[in-house]
């Protein structure tokens, strides 16, 4: 028996997420009393990388290697995680809850016949069972979900769960890899899409701006001010200037967006849709930059400036950059 | 081409959610319900896609009760030609709701299947690659542009910092996000041809849960917070808390 987490890799990098699931993975493993196995699918330069793996918990790493899960191939590896759940007999199967896990994990799970359980914020064992924490409706709600069945599949809501070393010498073997692995869906990456900053999902800062701006052009002085606070600060957007055509919509915080929890957000200009709040509300510290005193979302922000953002962020930007005395 | 679109009926976005009395549902009381936003992007889409190729069908289908026939017609005033309500009760989590469509799926004629990339109540993000799964069909989620060309699908999907491109041959299925399309509202000629459009109903049954709902909790009530001051000479002091007091940057 054991419980299985899904370690994740993009163009033959592993990702952060797929620490943080192996942390999630390790306590659960360990409240059930079982083995942590770790699954790794990728390009066969990635055997360097298994060793990682064993500094954050797992006990055995199943390996995949072939030159065409350099990207994500869904069929392939839904049929290899699912067979490796099977073989080792897991009580739960682990995933990010990001754009790759959350693809992959519900074709598993239909493959498994098993109730998978989407963005999970905290995953224990209470009687004997498997029980998770999700957020519903955009985070209105949460939900405490018990599963019927095993294995209990999972997607592991990122930054939920601070990835923790844990080391042990994890023993290698390879999952059989043959056939057409292929498949029908072909995937590969986009071309000219420099990342420069990290997604808004994933950021530990996230700097937000809404119609309070004024116009696009003032993101400048958002991203100047994401770079003031570093490399994990990432940016974010209210629906408003999403709809407007301001922003991307891959930056937009709230239901119909993106629900976010980072350790400390800066809203700007925004003024506190309910549909935004849901997005944010469990952001460790809200900062907010508002002209509108009433604006609803003082009344969930830590701190607040009254005023306008455009003569708050270049002070702002100004006193961050200054070394501290 | 024949489409098929997966829908649900949602309450609104701008709607406030509470936990209810008994502690394992949310009150809806007082909630507007609509069309689930995502799943216009996927009407539209299917819409553009029939007109483009001049010829073919558009279904709907959802899973739920009698009042998600008001749902129905919705799609039906924007353009779809019919509709279909299997009768019963999704699950709690996605594979048993999965099952019932597929079921209802496998018996029609399609080249596409079509859904929003989720619903924006329990926020799963799961059907569409299980129905996908069950009918042993390619997809793609999270779809922000697509291409058919003839039975060619090349579809752009969101990821972290960026986007992947996708393809694969039809039939296949398709789980939209929002940016794919600017859905049309329904138009007064929509509304009144949707009463007489064909609208069938099947008795599904309630979908197989493989979760269950052990509790309802209303998200952690924030402290009220502080006015630093205003405008720019708050900011010292805003960073000297930031710095000393939340020790956050």
């Amino acid at each position: 028996m054991s419980v299985l987490a899904f370690a994740e890799q993009r163009g033959g990098a592993l990702r952060s997420s797929a620490f943080e699931t192996l942390t999630a993975g390790r306590e659960l493993a360990d409240a059930l009393g079982v083995e942590l196995i770790a699954v790794l699918l990728g390009p066969a330069g990635l055997a360097a990388e298994t060793g990682k793996l064993g500094s954050y918990g797992a006990d055995r790493v199943l390996t995949g290697f072939s030159d065409a899960f350099a990207e994500y191939a869904p069929e392939s590896y839904t049929e290899l995680v699912a067979k490796a759940a099977q073989e080792a007999g897991a009580k739960a199967v682990l995933f990010a809850a990001s754009a790759q896990g959350k693809d992959l994990a519900p074709r598993a799970a239909a493959r498994l016949k098993a109730g998978l359980a989407s963005d999970v914020t905290e995953v224990r064992v209470a009687d004997g069972r498997v029980v998770a924490v999700r957020p519903a409706y955009a985070g209105k709600v949460f939900m405490r979900v018990g599963f019927i069945g095993e294995p209990a599949m999972l997607s592991v809501r990122p930054r939920a769960y601070k990835a923790v070393e844990a080391p042990r010498d994890a023993r290698v073997e390879e999952l059989a890899v043959g056939g057409d692995v292929a498949g029908r869906t072909k995937v590969r990456a986009a071309e000219g899409e420099a990342k420069e900053r990290p997604d808004v999902a994933e950021a530990e800062i996230v700097v937000s701006g809404g119609r309070g701006l004024g116009s696009p052009d003032n993101w400048k002085l958002l991203e100047e001010l994401a770079d003031a606070l570093g490399s994990g600060a990432g940016l974010g957007a209210s629906r408003a200037v999403v709809d407007a055509g301001w922003r991307p919509h891959g930056e937009q915080v709230g239901q119909t967006g993106k629900v976010v929890a980072p350790p400390l957000y800066f809203a700007f200009g925004i003024s506190g849709a309910i549909q935004h709040l849901a997005g944010m509300q469990t952001a460790g510290c809200i900062v907010a930059v508002n002209k509108d005193p009433e604006a609803p979302i003082f009344k969930i922000a830590d701190y607040g400036i009254v005023g306008d953002a455009l003569e708050v962020l270049p002070r702002l930007i100004e006193e961050i950059k200054r070394p501290r005395s | 081409m024949r489409i098929i679109v997966c829908v649900k009926r949602v309450p609104d976005s701008e709607s406030r959610i509470a936990k209810a009395k008994d502690g394992l549902s949310v009150d809806t009381q007082g909630v507007k319900f609509v069309l689930n936003p995502y799943d216009e992007y996927a009407v539209e889409e299917a819409l553009k896609l029939k007109e483009a190729a001049g010829d073919g069908s558009v279904s709907v289908i959802t899973l739920g009760g009698e009042e998600s026939k008001e749902t129905l017609r919705t799609a039906l005033a924007m353009g779809v030609d019919e509709a279909v309500l299997l009768k019963g009760q999704p699950s709690v989590d996605g594979l048993g709701t999965a099952e019932k469509l597929a079921e209802a799926i496998k018996g029609r004629e399609y080249d596409l299947v079509l859904f929003g990339k989720q619903a924006i109540d329990d926020d799963n993000l799961q059907v569409p690659a299980m129905v996908a799964e069950l009918l042993g069909l390619p997809c793609a989620t999270v779809v922000t542009e697509l291409q058919v060309d003839g039975g060619a699908v090349t579809a752009t999907r969101e990821v972290e910092g960026g986007h992947e491109i996708v393809e694969f041959e039809l039939p296949g299925l398709i789980a939209a996000q929002k940016g794919l399309n600017e859905p049309r509202y329904p138009s007064l000629k929509g509304i009144m041809q949707a009463k007489k459009k064909p609208l069938e109903e099947v008795d599904a049954g309630d979908a197989e849960s493989r979760l269950e709902v052990v509790e309802v909790m209303n998200p952690p009530v924030r402290a009220a917070g502080q006015i630093v001051g205003e405008g720019a000479d708050a900011v010292p002091e805003l960073v000297r808390k930031l710095r000393d007091e939340a020790k956050v940057i």
